[in-house]
């Protein structure tokens, strides 16, 4: 390639700056990577409004979205630095209890969100510290166990969540958003936009964290505890980090899918949902943001699609997993780039 | 970076199809036929589908065929939403039955108000219909008629100092609830209060404090699966006198089989679908009780469960609305369906009104006895 001839020419002092990167990508034009994600997402939601027909479309739309939000805190967890969780429904959880609940106490739905999302970044800091000194299948089963105690407590504590049979969620419409600025909207559609901005925020933040020096830390960490450590990264902190990080993002999810629902139940803090999530995650690629939408738009629309063949509907999607666990052990994503390389070079 | 995003694209682009068919009058469900809650789903999709076949063999509704719609949302309140605007928009159904599942029929909801579609569910809670919602309707009887019904029997037997043991699952705890909020109305009391966990297995200590409780005269068991068989036995082991009482939780013929000859005396408020052949030959419900056994056992060779009555009651009201309606113009429906008076079904007789969207009343439970692992009527 030519770009690599000038950067090699180049002063020394600017081969000193650029000597880390890849071929190409010095010459890239200046937008910075996670800008370049937010418009990449940006123009993927543009895109599905253009082509859905109707409220039906917006509506699985919208959990794709949302779903991509709650995937992309797992491709920090799991895709940066290795930690696996299976409680991650419990923050979701709490993100749209919290929504649910402090409304009934004359708490504005906005602030019920931050509330929730706070309430889910301060519990993964509290019990992140004890628990991430496990790892692999000790952390798996310990975070499972905090998603379980979630769960228990929203289903027995009947007064607070209305027990097994869930709660309305009562507040805030996206619809009124966009009325503010004189647009008249549906609210399915209404809600698309929100969650599609969501997500598309969420993984530039998270695209930016890769590149920046504590997600370098957080990927050290991902090869080698020891290796990261010697070179200087506070290990503890950096997971208990992630951790707080990917448990926002899921409660942040939380909170819209349940203002989106205007009803929740304990199920949403359930073990299948933490699995469901973790799935995405793997299916797609748990490497890269772009990972997680493939997976979420896969278990969310596939599902839709095979309706017409009902029975044979768990069958699909579970041979679906099984091939892409043999064939494309990174996920989908990886491997389709991975491909695309191969073909160029 | 870029690569990604075009495999992102390709993956995307791969998803995007499907179209829905036209037909003549469709009718919409979801219904969680897989998953926990697939116990109720099965039968009332399998209902479903039976009575459309029926209804369309002998000439539809006025004339008109009649499509049926169903998904699978496998209790799952957000995929039954999902499935809701799906049916409404895209299958542009003039009504829906379903949600079996409470969760799933208040994330439903608030679209058919929006959309203006009659929506009938099968799922038990008070909230569906308390405050009544326009267009929501509901065919099963409450938890709380059915401590209620209980607490009748035991005042008529001239008793009223109640103990109850209850489940910790959303069925038991639910009804432990509502018993304690209608026991003073019904003119009983509550002396004691117990409770044990679905996955337990000998509740005899909580028994044994109930029975040593000063001057009580009857036990109430509210739960659903296992637990109620397990306190049946230990019930019997301990050789206890007091009048006993089961839930419609457990109004199945499966519980006879758990319980064994424990179960003989026990006592529970049920639909009359278990005693088909023991109803009075003048009783209204007798006609469509042993139609649907009948129809059921030639389609599926099992007996129907009192959930697949849910599904015949709000298909079978439905048809009836529609043909009264002598429209498919989904208001005028939901009209025909408010006005409906008097409409005799397998689990009750059917009255609705802008007040009352379940429209059934006492009289819907029969308090039955288990005999000789047989069911009883109890005379009142």
């Amino acid at each position: 390639m030519a770009g690599q001839g000038t950067t090699t020419d180049a002063a020394p002092a600017d081969t000193g700056r650029h000597a880390y990167l890849k071929n190409g990508e010095a010459r890239r034009p200046r937008i910075g990577p996670g800008l370049r994600t937010f418009l990449i997402f940006a123009v993927l939601v543009g895109l599905g409004a253009l082509i859905f027909p109707s409220s039906y479309f917006y509506r699985v739309g919208t959990l794709v979205w949302i779903n991509t939000l709650a995937v992309t805190g797992i491709v920090v967890l799991l895709g940066y630095v290795g930690l696996v969780s299976l409680g991650h429904a419990g923050f979701f959880a709490i993100g749209a209890y919290a929504t649910a609940i402090l409304p009934s106490y004359g708490i504005p739905s906005p602030l019920a969100m931050l509330a929730g999302v706070g309430m889910a970044g301060g519990l993964a800091l509290i019990v992140g510290r004890p628990i991430l000194k496990l790892s692999g299948y000790y952390l798996a089963i310990a975070t499972l166990g905090l998603g379980m105690l979630i769960w228990m407590v929203l289903s027995k504590e009947a007064w607070l969540t209305g027990g097994p049979d869930g709660m309305v969620v009562s507040g805030m419409n996206a619809r009124n958003l966009f009325k503010l600025v004189g647009l008249k909207l549906k609210s399915a559609e209404a809600w698309y936009w929100v969650a599609g901005f969501a997500a598309a925020t969420g993984a530039a933040i998270a695209v930016n964290l890769a590149r920046s020096p504590s997600g370098r830390a957080l990927r050290a960490i991902h090869d080698s505890d020891v290796a990261a450590r010697s070179l200087g990264v506070d290990v503890a902190r950096a997971k208990s980090r992630a951790f707080v990080i990917s448990a926002i993002y899921a409660a942040v999810a939380g909170a819209l899918l349940a203002l989106a629902n205007g009803y929740i139940t304990p199920e949403t803090g359930g073990f299948m949902h933490s699995v469901e999530m973790v799935t995405m995650a793997v299916l797609g690629g748990a490497t890269s943001v772009f990972g997680a939408l493939v997976g979420a738009l896969i278990l969310t629309a596939l599902p839709q699609v095979l309706t017409v063949f009902a029975d044979y509907e768990h069958m699909v999607l579970g041979g679906i997993m099984v091939v892409t666990m043999i064939a494309m052990r990174r996920g989908l994503v990886p491997f389709i780039a991975d491909l695309w390389n191969r073909r160029k070079s | 970076m870029t690569r990604q995003a075009v495999a992102a694209g390709i993956s995307a682009l791969a998803l995007l199809a499907g179209a829905p068919a036209l037909a003549e009058i469709r009718i919409g469900a979801s219904l969680a036929i897989t998953g926990p809650a697939a116990f109720l789903g099965d039968p009332e999709a399998k209902t479903l589908e039976m009575l459309v076949e029926e209804l369309n063999a002998s000439g539809g509704i006025n004339g008109e065929e009649v499509e049926l719609i169903v998904y699978d949302d496998g209790a799952d309140p957000n995929k039954a939403r999902t499935f809701a605007t799906r049916l409404i928009e895209e299958d542009e159904v003039v009504a829906v039955i379903g949600g079996s599942s409470t969760g799933a029929t208040m994330a439903m909801a608030p679209l058919f108000a929006d959309y203006e579609i009659p929506f009938i569910s099968l799922a038990g809670a008070v909230v569906i219909i308390d405050p009544v919602q326009e267009f929501v309707f509901k065919t099963p009887h409450t938890d709380r008629m059915a401590c209620e019904k209980i607490f009748a029997d035991i005042t008529s037997r001239g008793l009223s100092r109640v103990g109850l043991i209850s489940g910790t699952g959303g069925f038991g705890a639910s009804m432990r609830e509502q018993c304690l909020s209608v026991a003073e109305a019904s003119g009983v009391e509550i002396v004691a209060d117990e409770s044990y966990g679905g996955s337990d297995s000998d509740m005899t200590p909580q028994l044994t404090n109930i029975a040593a409780t000063d001057g009580i005269e009857a036990i109430v068991n509210p739960g659903f699966g296992q637990g109620p068989a397990v306190v049946t036995r230990n019930y019997a082991q301990l050789g206890l006198d007091l009048p006993f009482y089961q839930s419609h939780g457990v109004a199945s013929d499966e519980f006879i089989k758990l319980a064994g000859d424990s179960a003989n005396g026990v006592r529970l408020p049920a639909t009359p679908l278990l005693i088909p052949d023991q109803l009075a030959e003048d009783d209204v419900q007798r006609q469509p009780v042993q139609d649907y056994i009948a129809a059921y056992e030639e389609a599926y060779g099992e007996k129907p469960s009192t959930f697949g009555g849910y599904a015949y009651d709000a298909f079978h009201l439905l048809v009836d609305a529609i043909e009264r309606a002598g429209s498919t113009d989904p208001v005028e429906i939901r009209d025909a369906l408010e006005a409906t008076e008097g409409h005799a079904g397998v689990t009750g007789v059917y009255s609705f009104s802008p007040e009352d969207h379940m429209g059934l009343d006492l009289s819907a439970f029969r308090i039955l006895e288990i005999e000789d692992g047989g069911w009883t009527p109890v005379e009142q």
